[in-house]
């Protein structure tokens, strides 16, 4: 019986990553006598040893072995929480992390901090295990060191009968054992019933087990870690009669003090020794991941009980059409009709549910950041309150992966540059503490992240001065506040008076930008001075399908984002007016809105070619609202995004591709684009630096 | 019944006519289509498939010679005239005008275009030995397009390069 363990090492690899947030963020919220959050920082810890142990993973295994010792004192209250003991532990999570990436890139991490940390963690366990064994589990490591040589145990190994059942196999124990050194095992089949008793798939055998070697006990326990409960086990030290016939492991240790007292002295040098990982000879090359990650996604049953349910349902509606079609007349015209509505209803659940699928909740987004306040704080010696609300929300994987650094960036921004000094605060009224909120919900058709602080807020003067001094806009140009505001995620722009290492480089938040409008998302920021800064992001919430209105514009089909439509109209003539020679607005209410002939953007032929006898899709992106002439308004569907940069490249002004119904490809238009390349041929066009002129604003912002 | 004698009639493998067959002895297949009055070819292993000419969707302000995109079984694969590419022969459209669907494994990912010929012709053989570098005398087809040249009879074949012939220009 053979079993390929490297099969469960994906979700093994997957289990830890998520035991290591679980213990991330509990240590976070730790506080003193809490032993409930202790507990189940331990069990994660415990639950990662395990299972690296059972896939040989030592170097994780002895670090988290570590690991495990300092939060068990801590759980028997032998120990007190502290706030450094509790940055170690931090530390360590970050190590465990590095060192599982390594796994799972298949490839070696040799990382100081590593070594750092345990060594760190060895220093606190020994300044308390300087006290006469207060730390049994230590000492009789120092046992096993002091005869420095081997040492000679007996184990009575008697397993209850179902113990094959539960998935656990002598054989494996046996050879972990020889691993350990000399082994010879006895069996003892008193038990053994008649044959004709006899259950095949239980286990009447019980060993008796003599195993010389130098490990310690600890480590013996753990090769029966897995089959403790299912067991009567006896370890003894061969020179120590135990009169004791039921003497369980715990009680085992207790015979191993009387050797361990005399030997604290050695107690400094062994346990480094026993914590050291490989040692370092080259800096983590962590990153360069050799192998692609395929990526899984834990989905509730719930959701996959919806699907089957769905399923049914279709098969049933399927069914239901296809007798109906054996023998078609007239008559059943009417039950063929509700046939196809209930198909039409059926496939749309079923759309959605399947798409619900991709959906997780913020939260798996959200959970970095009380660490990441925790140091920043810590680092900027700011005093600074994280607020989560909406982690509940749900927004698509894909959008969930790519959405993490932009708002890392955002919220470092926040510290660094929102909240300001203590002092400062304390100045100005305010409470020493500052305040983060990240805030997700829904509207309308996209998904909002908010990201505000109670901080200095931007000052817009500055903002502008800067931008003038760097060319970016015209001395004299009017700007409302907003777009004084969305100038600082224009590249290259820093207003921070002092670089740091958290922002301030200029560098970043035009990245921040890029990556979510790379995301089919926008960017807006809202600031009072001295009150402080709102960021919002707004995000589709998938990237795989998008409500679109059809248009025609000559002998092509295109596709307009339905929420980037404000209003379909048919233009009046009187409400047309041509300023500055060439460029067409039309009056909408208050508003006026240039036209923008989409034949004339994509060079083709049109039908309409005159704007008083077009229709008009006005469309709005960046707060900048135009009206596309179209030659027709055709159906209103869900249309499935295909990519143009697989086989092609990107192309101006289209976000992607489609295929219709009749199997034919449409383009979906990209509407910040085509404003953007409707600038751009008005700036060749007149020349134009900076907007200056009434039109121009109308069309840049 | 004598089986023997029935399966006497039934002519044995080696007495199949060769003729027009084309053994793989080493070497390379390619596949030769017509621009213009030329012949060309491309590495067999690199053809997904041989379509039909249909209307593709124009991509606004694309090149010339960048037709479109067709849905090929709901992947969108962009239609590129060799003809427009390249200069040679004359360009019309009817339902005997050939695509060629080339697929070209990238470093990370695949890349699917269909490319607009005159006509299919042939498989041919060509051991590496058999190809000549094409002399650099200009010509419509630029040199790193070409990756050589095959007799074939009296004919010359020229070998497209297929990794340079899936490398899009970006617009304008």
């Amino acid at each position: 019986m053979s079993i390929d363990l490297s099969q469960f090492i994906p979700s093994f690899l997957e289990e830890s990553f998520e035991g290591l947030e679980l213990m991330e963020s509990s240590l976070l919220n730790l506080e003193q006598g809490d032993t409930e959050t202790i507990n189940s920082i331990f069990r994660a810890a415990h639950s990662i040893k395990g299972g690296a142990g059972t896939f040989g993973f030592n170097s994780v295994t002895e670090f988290t072995h570590l690991v495990e010792t300092l939060l068990d004192e801590m759980r028997d209250g032998r120990r007190e929480v502290v706030q450094s003991d509790i940055e170690i532990l931090l530390d360590s999570v970050d190590c465990i992390k590095l060192l599982i990436e390594a796994i799972q890139s298949e490839t070696t991490c040799e990382d100081e901090k590593i070594v750092e940390t345990s060594n760190s963690l060895a220093k606190t366990l020994n300044e308390d295990n300087n006290d006469v064994a207060s730390d049994e589990s230590k000492n009789i490591e120092e046992a096993v060191d002091v005869s420095s040589g081997k040492t000679l145990w007996t184990i009575t190994f008697v397993p209850e009968h179902h113990l094959v059942k539960t998935g656990n196999d002598p054989v494996f124990l046996f050879n972990a054992l020889a691993e350990l050194g000399d082994l010879s095992i006895e069996a003892n089949a008193k038990e053994l019933p008649a044959l004709n008793d006899m259950d095949t798939e239980e286990l009447y055998l019980s060993w008796n087990i003599t195993l010389s070697t130098s490990v310690d006990l600890a480590e013996i326990k753990e090769v029966f870690e897995w089959v403790e409960d299912e067991c009567e086990l006896t370890i003894t030290k061969e020179d120590i009669v135990s009169s004791d016939p039921k003497q369980e492991t715990e009680s085992s240790s207790s015979t191993a003090i009387d050797v361990a007292e005399s030997t604290i002295e050695n107690n400094s040098t062994s346990t480094v020794e026993v914590i050291q990982p490989t040692p370092p000879s080259k800096p983590a090359d962590v990153k360069t991941k050799s192998k692609a990650d395929v990526g899984s996604i834990r989905v509730g049953v719930d959701k996959v009980d919806i699907l089957i349910n769905l399923m049914g349902e279709l098969v049933i509606t399927q069914s239901m059409l296809s007798e109906l079609g054996n023998d078609f007349d007239l008559s059943k015209v009417e039950r063929l009709n509700t046939g196809l509505e209930q198909l039409l209803q059926n496939t749309k659940e079923l759309q959605e549910s399947v798409m619900r699928i991709r959906m997780l909740p913020i939260s798996f987004a959200f959970n970095r950041f009380p660490r990441l306040i925790h140091d920043l704080s810590k680092k900027t010696g700011k005093k600074i309150e994280l607020i989560l609300k909406g982690e509940q929300t749900e927004l698509d994987k894909t959008v969930m992966e790519q959405i993490g650094d932009p708002l890392v960036h955002l919220v470092r921004n926040a510290v660094d540059h929102g909240i300001e000094p203590i002092d400062v605060r304390v100045a100005n009224g305010k409470p020493e503490q500052g305040t983060i909120v990240l805030n997700a919900y829904h509207q309308g058709g996209s998904i909002v992240i908010e990201i505000s602080d109670d901080g200095g807020g931007i000052n817009r003067k500055a903002v502008f001065d800067k931008a003038v001094e760097k060319g970016i806009v015209d001395e004299n140009a009017t700007l409302s506040d907003s777009q004084v505001f969305e100038l600082i995620l224009e590249p290259g722009f820093s207003t921070a008076k002092q670089l740091s290492d958290i922002s301030g480089r200029g560098v970043g938040m035009d990245v921040v930008k890029k990556n979510i409008q790379a995301l089919g998302g926008r960017i807006q920021v809202e600031s009072t001075e001295g009150k402080g800064s709102v960021f919002k992001v707004y995000l589709p919430l998938t990237l795989a399908i998008l409500d679109g209105q059809l248009v025609k514009v000559g002998s092509q089909t295109y596709i307009i984002p339905l929420i980037t439509i404000v209003e379909s109209l048919q233009a009046q003539s009187d409400l047309i007016n041509k300023v500055s020679g060439d460029m067409v607005l039309y009056r909408l209410r208050e508003d006026n809105v240039p036209v923008l002939p989409i034949y004339q953007l994509f060079d083709l032929e049109a039908e309409t070619t005159e704007v008083d006898k077009s229709l008009l899709v006005v469309v709005e992106a960046d707060n900048q609202k135009v009206g596309l002439m179209v030659d027709d308004l055709l159906a209103q569907q869900q249309v499935v995004i295909k990519s143009l940069n697989d086989n092609y490249q990107q192309v101006e002004g289209i976000s992607g591709a489609t295929i219709l119904g009749d199997g034919s490809v449409a383009m979906i238009l990209d509407i910040p684009g085509i404003i953007n390349m409707a600038q751009k041929n008005a700036q060749k066009n007149f020349n134009y630096k900076t907007p200056q002129t009434t039109h121009s604003e109308e069309v840049s912002f | 019944m004598d089986i023997q004698s029935l399966a006497a009639d039934i002519p044995v493998e080696g007495e199949y006519s060769l003729e027009g067959i084309d053994f793989i002895t080493s070497g390379e297949q390619y596949l030769t289509f017509m621009l213009g009055n030329e012949q060309y070819g491309v590495n067999i292993l690199c053809v997904e498939e041989i379509r039909s000419w249909e209307q593709p969707t124009k991509i606004p302000n694309s090149p010339n010679d960048v037709k479109g995109v067709i849905n090929m079984r709901g992947i969108i694969v962009p239609i590129i005239d060799l003809r427009l590419k390249f200069n040679m022969g004359e360009v019309h459209y009817s339902e005997i005008t050939v695509v060629v669907v080339l697929k070209v494994e990238l470093d990370d990912s695949t890349r699917t275009i269909g490319f607009v010929v005159d006509a299919v012709s042939d498989v041919l053989n060509a051991e590496d030995s058999e190809i000549k570098k094409s002399p650099a005398f200009g010509g419509c087809v630029p040199q790193h397009y070409i990756d050589g040249l095959v007799n074939v009879g009296d004919n010359v074949v020229t070998l497209f390069n297929v990794n340079a012939l899936q490398t899009i220009q970006p617009h304008e």
